[in-house]
């Protein structure tokens, strides 16, 4: 206490007339390192472009005055033939509907998966604490196989439909919300769970009636969020596989001129579902979680 | 407690109250199950079941951990043919046979243990199968003509024109034009060195006696880096490609995450309550944000491919732009959640706008920031992959190549090890510096 109060010697301590230097100093330095850091950071990333542009087909500079050509010619022939826009929004509605069910199916199978996952891997509520690593590695690998890898493998198996994109999303989405709903149950309450446990409740009886109530709203707003996602996620695996609305823009865009009316109706609809999507999950999460998400 | 709290209101409020809750804890699951069985009926579930081929579950599995040798001979010329996986890459030069195969004439002999002996020869070729006997195959008329103990088991199927016989040794089939013997070895073979290589079938003992030894194989270079150029250049499974292609990806997912995070940044000042006070301005910023991220990655990507062509950077524009948007709205969101008093402290100094943004406002928001650039570029990695397999570039392509000829199941397997490898390393990785960078910031 003397010591701290009095300070080391007088020797050893910093000049009060230098401490505005040495703090400069400090400043300084920490500027330096920043700013190097910062030059190392533009050198890779131009570096890194100048390389990517050279390994493209077509360069940069070549495709920019390009960029808007092909949405100009698609916009003009579905101009010309507005008159078929109706009806070919009409058309694609059953795609766009079989797009939105392989991502809610894919999404409330792999919640379900996720729940039970992330329960299991949560400390403090694990059914048996011992396999928790065992439960995490596997949320682990779920989430680092992409969607694409299981839905390419499944569909030379069971053949093509939705089904092989929905276990690909489902088996994904488990891993990925296992982790976010393993996070929310650690900051559950414990004290419902210990008052259950001195009735007598099962384990089963213990989360559903203990825990899952505590953590619904976060894990219902998480579920939406995913919902978003994987309604992208399963217009991009139709276009590589088979199955829904990406499919029928392959198609479309494979064909060329003379179906970009198509094209641009497929557009449409999936922009139109995604924004909507967006907003309604956006407001629900809002209302469940009062923003913080 | 007391039973005037009680009131004959109240509990009959309460039980009414209760009972609507169970009845929701009813409905939600029992709606959950009633959607999936319609969704079962209309991905039409029964009708997969019967069209899955598990067969070709049996040789993805088989391809996975194990390979096969092809050991055919031309019936016309009499040639014979030794390759793995019956693929050119992976032939057997002339006068190099595996030990198991051994020719003396026009007499083949091939072992594929366990008993199970075949033979070529001039008049046909010969089976011995243990425990059942031998099957002799002869042509007639140019047709095969078989003679096997009775009765036929149903693992030997015998067409018009065709014999084949499976046994878990190997298999067997005889046709007009050629005959042919696979047999299954476990393992990934020649993921080293392939068969025209001189180190070929050398073991790791060897190996490791050369990389020291004096003795040049080639006199042009020493021993270790012709082991790095062969292995490198191995052109069964193109390790150097397929290291190319990693990168590649890993390139695309860096770009786009950091461009689109730098171009994000100012326009999200534009977006954010707080520092534009014009509504219109701020409303036209977030339909922008809205806007890109509506449009999607999947359709950037076609959009920008017939621009600039299929390659990395089509791949890594996509992301950026992609990416725009979903930083836009969340850089937005963290600026109206920050701190005042820290801005107007730096205004009270007499700073400008510019550097009000820098020490008043970056400060605060970059952990924020950076662990959200951090998190989508470890998401972004497995996009990357994605598109990759549509703009035609990195470890996508190849998976997607490899899947669509249907036949090298060893190297899908090894480019998914390789994939979901590379993910957690970039999910390692990207957790590693967001510890780093924004809880050690202090120290």
């Amino acid at each position: 206490m003397v010591d701290i109060a009095f300070g080391p010697e007088p020797g050893k301590r910093p000049d009060p007339a230098s401490t505005g230097e040495a703090y400069l100093d400090m400043v300084r330095r920490k500027r330096m390192y920043g700013g190097i850091l910062v030059v190392l950071f533009v050198a890779l990333l131009a570096s890194g472009w100048m390389l990517a542009d050279h390994r493209n087909a077509g360069g940069f500079w070549n495709g920019l005055p390009q960029m808007l050509d092909f949405p100009a010619e698609v916009l003009s022939e579905a101009w010309a033939n507005r008159a078929n826009l109706p009806g070919l929004l009409w058309t694609y509605i059953p795609s766009l509907i079989e797009t939105l069910n392989i991502a809610a199916v894919a999404t409330l199978t792999g919640a379900l998966m996720a729940a039970g996952l992330s329960l299991l891997a949560t400390r403090g509520l694990a059914r048996w604490p011992r396999l928790i690593p065992v439960f995490r590695r596997t949320m682990d690998a779920l989430r680092a196989i992409p969607e694409i890898v299981i839905a390419l493998v499944l569909i030379f198996v069971i053949g093509g439909g939705p089904v092989p994109a929905v276990i690909a999303i489902a088996l994904h989405t488990g891993g990925a919300l296992g982790k976010l709903f393993s996070e929310v149950a650690e900051n559950a309450d414990l004290k419902p769970v210990e008052g259950l446990s001195s009735v007598g409740a099962t384990w089963g009886q213990k989360m559903w009636l203990g825990v899952i109530p505590q953590v619904a709203p976060n894990w219902v707003s998480y579920a939406l969020l995913r919902l978003e996602i994987n309604v992208r996620a399963s217009a991009i695996l139709g276009f590589v596989g088979e199955g829904g609305i990406g499919h029928d823009l392959k198609l479309a865009m494979q064909w060329g001129q003379g179906r970009y009316d198509e094209v641009v109706a497929i557009f449409l609809l999936l922009f139109l579902a995604i924004v909507v999507i967006d907003r309604v999950s956006d407001s629900y999460r809002h209302r469940l979680v009062g923003g913080t998400v | 407690m007391t039973s005037a709290v009680l009131s004959p209101a109240l509990v009959s409020g309460v039980t009414r109250s209760f009972a609507r809750k169970r009845r929701i804890a009813m409905a939600v699951p029992a709606m959950i199950l009633a959607y999936l069985i319609y969704a079962a009926v209309s991905f039409d579930i029964a009708g997969l079941m019967q069209r899955a081929r598990f067969d070709n579950a049996a040789i993805l599995l088989s391809d996975f951990w194990s390979h096969k040798t092809h050991v055919t001979r031309d019936n016309r010329s009499g040639a014979l043919t030794v390759a793995i996986e019956g693929e050119s890459k992976g032939t057997y030069p002339p006068g190099m046979l595996p030990d198991w195969v051994t020719v003396s004439g026009d007499v083949t002999t091939i072992d594929l243990g366990t008993g199970h002996v075949v033979t070529y020869d001039g008049a046909g070729a010969r089976f011995v199968v243990p425990g059942y006997g031998t099957i002799d195959i002869r042509p007639v008329g140019g047709k095969p003509v078989l003679t096997a103990p009775e009765p036929i088991p149903d693992w030997i199927s015998v067409a018009e024109n065709k014999v084949s016989v499976k046994t878990p040794a190997g298999r067997f089939s005889y046709s007009r034009s050629k005959v042919e013997t696979f047999r299954y070895e476990p393992g990934w073979e020649l993921w080293f060195f392939t068969l025209d290589s001189p180190l070929y079938g050398k073991s790791f003992a060897e190996l490791a006696a050369l990389a020291i030894s004096g003795n040049r194989i080639d006199e042009a270079r020493s021993n270790l880096a012709l082991m790095a150029s062969e292995f490198w250049t191995n052109r069964m499974w193109r390790h150097g490609d397929v290291a190319w292609a990693i990168f590649e990806t890993i390139l695309m997912a860096f770009l786009g995450t950091m461009t689109g995070a730098l171009v994000a940044l100012p326009l999200s000042f534009l977006a954010a309550r707080n520092f534009m006070p014009l509504g219109p301005v701020r409303s036209a910023a977030r339909r922008v944000f809205d806007f890109i991220r509506g449009v999607d990655g999947l359709i950037w990507t076609i959009i920008l491919s017939r621009a600039f062509g299929p390659g990395p950077m089509t791949g890594a524009i996509a992301i950026a732009i992609t990416d725009t948007g979903s930083f836009g709205k969340m850089f937005s969101e963290a600026l109206e959640n920050i701190d005042e008093k820290q801005v107007d402290g730096i205004r009270s100094t007499g700073a400008n706008s510019l550097q009000r943004a820098r020490f008043g406002v970056l400060p605060q928001i970059t952990p924020v920031l950076l662990s959200q650039v951090l998190y989508y570029l470890e998401s972004n990695t497995r996009s990357a992959t994605v598109i990759g397999a549509i703009v035609g570039g990195g470890i996508g392509l190849l998976l997607t190549q490899a899947i669509l000829t249907q036949k090298d199941w060893e190297e899908v397997a090894y480019y998914m090890v390789l994939i979901v490898v590379m993910v957690m390393a970039m999910d390692s990785l990207s957790g590693w510096l967001r510890r780093r960078l924004i809880k050690g910031d202090g120290a």
